[in-house]
């Protein structure tokens, strides 16, 4: 910012613009500061007290009671696993695919990426679609949930820019030395390409956990929900999904209705929350390095 | 004749060097035939009486009928008019609150304090539509929800915001501009960074005030970005978000909260109305482009870039 003569006016400006924007950052994550405090309160304070951040009281009430239920605990297991198998498999499809499309000698190059935007102007529907994965026999698999979603054709765009803008000296130094084209990929532009593997396996990672769609087209067995649709069975359908039968014992207890939902949402967002720092640091670095210049 | 030998021996050739690279290429190009380009193909059921038994080739063609069908049922109004207040909501009071976001965000002066701002802002952009619509459910519950607090302290009675048709679009506002404000500021605020300092200078010294700094400097410079996305928005124009109104819609709003993504759902997945719902959603995705070929044409024709 240059030096900027200021009148009177533009100060009282500034400092509006400045406590506005605090205040629009604080609306953005007091609900979340609200949901954990609240996951920790016992359930007396969440009665009596109707806002607050930190909490009075102290609880694992809740959490103990979600671990021990068999439906939970399932549920988080199906999607950590999803979504790291699917997130290696989606950064496979993409990288695989994005290196090739940056090499400007490659024949025939030009007309896949057309079909590549083609297919993001204009696709199938939701039951075409459906039909496609039906027909692999995918129903009720967790394949349906990764594979669909394998490549993110925005994600392939901006990876294939990022190779692009290597130096083709690199490529050609390594021909010399005998390397052939899968050894150039493997040896140097993985290996350059670190920050924005990571860039994208967060992204993927993160799409892969959030995604609720699938699942319910796809999966109708549920033993085999991931912890989204878990989530919107007892939240927004107020269904009771946690009283798996097979966990209740002899010391049922009730449950802590209300400090359970906010723990329930809490578990399913700790994934993304931990991560958050990391992806905070990365994916501006990685969407610069290949920032779409055409 | 020759010559044409030559350029067909230089391909034979060409595809031999590269054949490492077209490997490469054989899963991408997989997935996208698999998942992108076979539906396309199976769009043709939308004009036959598809029985999933007798598959494609043994279904019987119908033509025209199920949009026919579709056009005279007394729905068809109801979804496009949902879908149509939803979608210019969404072009009147999202689209513009990034960029003047990203603005108010572009004229902070200190560093650190705007980095704090922006880590905070892009967090809801991480969350799922089901946390969005979990929050939202915690906070607006009649029995005792934030929200209900507060209006009852106010109001003197509570006001059941979930299940009431005339709450159901201010909602849906207010979650997607809650949870993609934030984030949507990121290419805005790239475009500002782009911005010539030295025309910021020139203003100050014609003596512009800051005011018009904005008007003649800042805002011609992301004239282009705006342009460009609200051609994309366009394109997406009659997609309303289906996880958001799925999850936020429920038997008491769905008058409003029916739209032609979840009735696609409704009608196709859970009532197996396989050529019908094809039908529908071919019509949605035709009039999409439509509207992007349209807005691009007339942004082309107005003098800005386009996108194609």
């Amino acid at each position: 910012m240059p030096k900027m003569h200021n009148t009177p006016a533009g100060r009282v400006f500034d400092v509006f613009n400045f406590i506005f924007l605090g205040i629009i950052a604080l609306l953005m994550v007091c609900p979340f500061l609200y949901i954990i405090a609240g996951s920790f309160a016992t359930e007396a304070e969440l009665t009596r007290r109707s806002f607050f951040i930190i909490p009075e009281t102290f609880s694992l009430e809740s959490y103990k009671y979600i671990f021990s239920t068999g439906t939970f605990t399932r549920s988080i297991l199906v999607s950590i696993g999803v979504t790291l198998v699917g997130t290696l498999v989606c950064l496979f499809f993409t990288f695989t695919m994005a290196y090739p499309l940056s090499r400007k000698h490659l024949m025939g190059r030009s007309t896949i990426m057309n079909l590549i935007i083609f297919s993001m102007l204009f696709g199938g529907g939701m039951i075409p679609t459906y039909l496609v994965v039906k027909s692999l026999g995918l129903l009720d698999s967790y394949w349906a949930l990764i594979l669909p979603l394998a490549i993110n054709p925005f994600n392939l765009i901006i990876v294939k820019t990022f190779f692009q803008n290597i130096p083709l000296e690199l490529e050609e130094s390594a021909k010399i030395d005998g390397c052939t084209e899968f050894g150039i990929f493997w040896r140097i532009m993985l290996p350059l390409s670190k920050p924005v593997l990571a860039t994208f396996a967060l992204f993927y990672a993160v799409a892969i956990w959030n995604d609720f769609f699938s699942a319910l087209l796809y999966i109708n067995d549920n033993t085999k929900w991931p912890v989204q649709v878990l989530l919107q069975q007892i939240i927004l359908l107020s269904q009771t999904m946690l009283n798996d039968p097979t966990s209740m014992g002899a010391e049922y207890v009730e449950p802590p209705e209300q400090s359970l939902k906010l723990a329930v949402v809490v578990v399913a967002t700790l994934p993304i929350l931990i991560i958050y720092p990391f992806l905070q640091k990365h994916f501006a670095k990685g969407m610069l390095l290949g920032s779409v210049k055409g | 004749m020759s010559e044409k030998q030559t350029t067909t021996i230089t391909k034979l050739q060409r595809l031999k060097r590269d054949r490492w690279l077209y490997l490469l290429l054989v899963p991408g190009i997989l997935y996208f035939l698999i998942f992108k380009y076979a539906p396309m193909w199976g769009i043709v059921i939308a004009f036959q009486d598809y029985s999933p038994f007798k598959g494609v080739f043994g279904s019987e063609w119908v033509g025209f009928e199920n949009f026919i069908d579709f056009f005279q049922n007394p729905d068809f109004f109801r979804l496009l008019r949902n879908t149509f207040i939803l979608a210019v909501l969404d072009l009147v009071f999202f689209f513009p609150a990034p960029i003047i976001l990203s603005l108010l965000l572009n004229e902070l002066r200190i560093n650190s304090y705007k980095r704090t701002v922006q880590t905070f802002i892009y967090v809801p952009h991480f969350m799922s539509w089901v946390i969005i619509a979990s929050i939202t459910y915690i906070f607006f519950t009649t029995s005792g929800g934030v929200m209900n607090e507060i209006v009852s302290y106010f109001y003197g009675k509570e006001i059941n915001f979930l299940s009431s048709p005339e709450w159901f679009r201010p909602l849906i506002m207010g979650q997607i501009i809650w949870k993609e404000t934030g984030w949507g500021t990121v290419i805005f605020l790239a475009a500002l960074a782009s911005v010539d300092q030295e025309q910021y200078e020139a203003a100050i010294v014609d003596g512009a005030g800051r005011f018009r700094r904005l008007w003649h400097v800042t805002l011609p410079a992301v004239r282009s970005t705006i342009v460009v996305l609200l051609i994309l928005r366009l394109g997406n124009f009659l997609d309303t978000g289906f996880q958001q109104i799925f999850l936020m819609s429920n038997s008491l709003n769905r008058s409003v909260a029916d739209v032609f993504d979840t009735y696609v759902y409704f009608v196709g997945i859970t009532q197996g109305a396989y050529s019908y719902s094809t039908a529908v959603g071919l019509f949605k995705s035709v009039v999409g482009i439509i509207l992007v070929l349209g807005a691009n044409k007339l942004a082309k024709k107005l003098g800005q870039e386009g996108i194609f």
